[in-house]
Formats: structure tokens, sequence, C-alpha cells
């Protein structure tokens, strides 16, 4: 199948995908208990009854879901309830941004430090410099990032005075985050290079580059990394998934404006029209990420095909 | 179809050695050497020390002499750093922390055990039926899986909790809920490579039901994966409720987990830095000692792993 046609009929999956979770979340939003006023119960009846006519809350449940569908459709969610000066899309617009430098930073650092810990390890196999390898990247594994954001400002913010402890101004203040955010996935890279090396490394195919006389860095830097890989690269839409969830949390302590900040406000506000705004968006850009993925696949592993 | 005996296939050995527990003596030998091999590895066997140290004393909390309630306030005390009376110093509230390190590990292991276990129930059962019917049945419970999979369930997690109760029932329930895919995943594959092996057809023979044969022949015989997989779900567990718990989400006062600890701490962390770092170490030490453990039973059951060490 060439990837045209690839392409074309994993898009035209996403979606019902993307509909099933639309739906999902709208009748989840839906049933809650509360509306999204409660906060101002004590306005008075007749202005709450206009509130609910501008955002076409009086109208019958299944007109709003497909009003709802269809504007989405158009990438159109309405203003936010807390926020009623704003677009839903509007939030999305701007947050964005800084959730992508973040958790792009982390992922870009999850490889660059990940993958050649994980080749040396695997070449090195059973020595102590594996061993200590491994269990660092294990202890690394281990810790959670809403401990390790603490401590790390304790250290090196509140403490050395070398870092600010918050926000997201100017380049020393990305580092706290981008740290916090991208330790755990430099271990598990680790682990994961490690492990795909070792299994590509006993194989026949390097024994001839091997014969060949071929350097050991070129055997390893070139033909066994290759497909060494390829465990880390099918690791990258779930791990896209877990800095998503991850950089909630780091954007929570470092008060960092991005998306994720503003799903957990939304949530607690019951921000109707920004969670489903939001989770739809999120839903959309790991799909597109993970079609990506599985492309950049078949490019380094000629024996996988496109299906 | 797979005769014995079978080729040594990626994870087939495993089904060999653990095959028909009650016709031949080979499976007793493939516990004793995983057993063997897991005694062997140091680090896993600390590990297991250190967790069953930890469930004694979460298990024992209410009988331990001269453990404070975690719940009796001091107000006139306040906040004070490591004592010899407070050995890991106490709150705001003048509570010890010892005590509430304690009796969030009480909290967070049992929320990681429980919805381990709706995983472990719901993942083994979808799994087994599906690989053991096969054609449609088994292509359409693995698609639901797979949708499933594409959610970003971890929003989804936090709208029911936030939109219906903060309960710890509710906890389970979500947590459970979103982690038996992997599992179904595994035990499908397991028993699809069982099912057409004799001790099955023996079964069958014998006058055997489909349930009777998935439950009680096929599913014993998929244990290795299932323990290796359940010992990694435990961590994962502990950690989204933790998760779940620092935004607010998960455990509820008075009640508080080691997530809740850690994010109680956090807001004061200049002022009372113990209130992050022992809370935080306790949950960090637990965790690594379940992934070290993990590793270590995949390691004593899993047939690759142990080409990769010969």
């Amino acid at each position: 199948m060439n990837v045209a046609t690839f392409l074309l009929r994993r898009l035209l999956i996403m979606i019902p995908t993307l509909w099933v979770i639309a739906t999902l979340t709208f009748f989840l939003v839906h049933a809650a208990p509360g509306g999204p006023f409660q906060a101002e119960r004590d306005i008075p009846a007749a202005a709450k009854a206009q509130l609910m006519k501008t955002y076409g809350l009086d109208r019958p449940l299944h007109e709003q879901y497909v009003s709802f569908l269809t504007h989405a459709a158009r990438l159109d969610f309405g203003p936010s309830y807390k926020f009623p000066q704003r677009q839903v899309r509007e939030i999305i617009a701007e947050a964005f941004p800084v959730s992508l430098e973040l958790g792009g930073w982390a992922l870009l650092i999850a490889i660059l430090i990940g993958v050649p810990i994980g080749v040396i390890a695997a070449v090195r196999q059973n020595s102590s410099l594996d061993y200590a390898a491994m269990a660092t990247a294990l202890a690394g594994v281990s810790v959670p990032n809403f401990v390790l954001g603490p401590v790390l400002v304790l250290g090196l913010a509140l403490t050395l005075f070398v870092l600010p402890p918050a926000l997201w101004e100017g380049p020393q203040s990305r580092i706290l985050p981008v740290l916090t955010l991208s330790t755990a996935y430099v271990a598990y890279i680790a682990r994961l290079t490690r492990g795909g090396m070792l299994e590509v490394l006993g194989q026949d195919y390097i024994r001839t580059a091997r014969a060949k006389g071929l350097p050991e860095s070129r055997v390893v830097g070139k033909h066994a990394l290759r497909l060494g890989i390829l465990p880390v690269v099918s690791y990258l839409g779930p791990a896209t998934a877990r800095v998503i969830m991850g950089s909630v949390v780091v954007e929570s302590i470092f008060s960092v404006p991005g998306l994720g900040r503003y799903l957990v406000n939304a949530a607690f506000n019951r921000d109707y029209t920004l969670v489903l705004g939001l989770v739809l968006f999120y839903a959309s850009f790991l799909l597109l990420l993970n079609l990506a993925i599985d492309v950049a696949y078949t490019r380094l592993d000629p024996r996988v095909e496109l299906a | 179809m797979p005769k014995w005996p079978l080729p040594l296939a990626r994870g087939e050995s495993m089904t060999l050695g653990g095959g028909p527990m009650t016709l031949d003596s080979r499976p007793e030998s493939l516990w004793a050497d995983a057993w063997k091999r897991l005694r062997r590895n140091r680090a896993a066997v600390i590990s297991a020390l250190f967790l069953a140290c930890v469930a004694v004393v979460a298990i024992a909390a209410p009988w331990l002499p001269g453990l404070a309630d975690p719940t009796t306030q001091n107000l006139k005390l306040g906040a004070v750093a490591p004592t010899a009376q407070h050995w890991l110093g106490t709150d705001e509230l003048g509570r010890d922390t010892l005590a509430r390190v304690v009796y969030g590990g009480r909290i967070s292991l049992m929320v990681g055990l429980v919805a381990t276990l709706v995983s472990l129930v719901i993942g083994v059962s979808w799994g087994a039926v599906a690989g053991y019917r096969g054609g449609k049945v088994d292509e359409l419970m693995m698609r639901v899986v797979d949708i499933l999979y594409s959610l970003p369930y971890i929003f989804l997690v936090i709208l029911l909790l936030v939109f219906f109760s903060r309960s710890i029932l509710m906890l389970f329930v979500a947590l459970g809920l979103v982690q038996w895919l992997t599992m179904a995943r595994i035990v499908r594959g397991q028993v699809l490579s069982l099912k057409h092996q004799n001790f099955v057809e023996a079964a069958r023979a014998l006058g055997a039901g489909d349930g009777a044969i998935i439950f009680r022949h096929i599913v014993p015989n998929t244990l290795g994966p299932v323990i290796v997989y359940t010992t990694l779900t435990v961590p994962a567990i502990i950690l989204q409720e933790a998760f779940l718990s620092f935004l607010g989400l998960g455990v509820q006062p008075p009640d508080a987990s080691w997530g809740t600890l850690v994010s109680d701490g956090a807001r004061v962390l200049a002022l009372f830095p113990w209130l992050v770092i022992f809370p935080g170490l306790a949950l960090s030490l637990t965790l690594f000692c379940f992934n070290f453990l993990g590793d270590g039973l995949r390691d004593a059951l899993d047939p690759q792993g142990r080409r990769e060490v010969a």
C-alpha cells in the first residue's frame, strides 16, 4: 500500500474515533450533577434563564448535541463559560504553543540523552556501567514528576537560588519544568534502547557487518541502531500521551500557562465548553501524532508494511 | 497447530513449561527454576523484602506501639522539623508526619491492590474469552480494546472524578477500568497459543464445558506473564492515584494517600520541606521496588530474558 492511500485510510478511521470521544465527553459532561452556573446560584432566576438561553442550554439535549457536533467539526466550541468574553478556540490557540514547547523540549531531551545511555549500556552489557545506568534509569522511572518537581525547586531555586522557582518568562524559567517533565522519559527511553539494541546486536547481519571489517562504531551506530531504536519509536506515541498527562502536573507546579492547567481549572469550574474543546483537541492531536509515528516506523524498518 | 515439543519461539516456552500441570512434572521444574533465578537476583529479593516490610507496617499501623494517631492535631505545636519525639516532623496542624506517611501508605497500597484486582479480573476474562472464542467474537472484542486504547482516558478519568463523586470507590473503578486493556491483550495472546494443545483437547474429550476449559485449564497456564504484568500494574496504579490526588481529585480528606501528602507538602515547600520529602521518598521507594521486583520476575519467568542473560 502506498503512503497516500495509507494516510487517507487512517485519516478516515480517525473520524469515527473522534466522534466516539466527542459523544462520550458530551454526555459525560451533561450527565454531571450541577450546572455550570452553580457558583453564581444567587443570581436572579431571570438572569439565569437569560444565561442558559445565551449558551443554548435551554434547548433539548439532542439539539444541543447536534449543534455541538456541527460546530465542533468546524473547530468552533463557542465561548468559555467561565470567561464569556473569550472563545474556547482562542484559549487553545494561546495555550497550545506553551504546552507544545514544554512537551517538545522534554521529549527531545529524553531522546537525546536516553538513546546514547541505552546504546552504551547495551554495548557494555553486564558491566558495572550497564548495571549502574539501568539502576539509575529504574530510579528515574520510579520518582513521580510531582515529587521530583518540588524537590528540584527546593534544591535549585529555593536553596541555591540559581533558577526561578516558577512561571514561564525567559529561557531560564524553562529549565526546571522541562527537566521535571523529561526525567522519567530519559530513563524509560534508555531502558527501551538497551533492550532493542541487545536484541539486534545478536543478529546475523550484525555479525556480517563485523565480519566484513566495519569499525565497531559504524556497526553499532549505523547498522544496529537503525533497528535497535524501533522500540523507542513505537514508544513515542504513548510517551507523548504521557508527556501531555505529565504536563498537566508540571504546569500546575510551575504555574505554566499551558493547556494542562486550563484543563484542570476548566474541569473544576465546570466550564463545559472549554472542557469539551480541550479534550477533543488533545484527542485529535494524539491521533495525528500516532499516525505520523506509524509512518516514521515504516521508514526505519523496511520489513514493516503499511496496513 | 503446535506439537510437542514446541519450537522455542518468542514467549512460547512459557506455555510449554507451564503446560499440563496435572499430567506432568515439568511445570514444577519451571516454577522451581524461576524461583531459583529470582532468588539469585539480589535487587529483586531486597525489593521484595522492602515491600513486605511496607505492607506489614501498613497493615499493622493501628496496633504499632508508639505510632501517633495521624489525625490528632496539635495546633500549639504547629509544624516542627524532625525531632526525637516526631521522627519525621509534624505538619502545620501539628499532626505527626511519620504516622501520616504510614497511614498514607495504607491507602496508596490499598488503592493499588484493589484497582489492580479489578483490572486483573476484567482483563483476564476478556482476553481469555476473546482468545478462546476466536473469529468474529475475538475481532469484535479486540476492536473494543483498540478503540479504548486510543481514548485519552486520563481526561475521561478527570471528568469522571470531577463531575461525579470523588469517593474511593469511584477511584477504584476509574483506575481499574483503564488498566485492564494491556492485560486483556497479553492473556489473549497466551490463550491463542494454548487452546490447541493436547491437555485442552483432553479436557474437552472428558466433557468439560467452555467455561471450565477457559477458567480451570487455560487461565492457570497463563499465570507467568500475568504475574509479571500484575507486579508492574500495581505501581502504575499507585502512581496514577497519586497523580490524581496531587491534582486534588483522588483521595479526599480526612483520608490521605501519599499523593495527597505530597500535594499538601508542595504548597508549603519553602517553609516545611520535610512535608514533601518524606512522603515523596516513601512513594518513590515503593514504586522503585515494585519496578525492580517486576523486572526480576520478568527475567525469571520470561524465556526471552533467559536468552538475554545466557
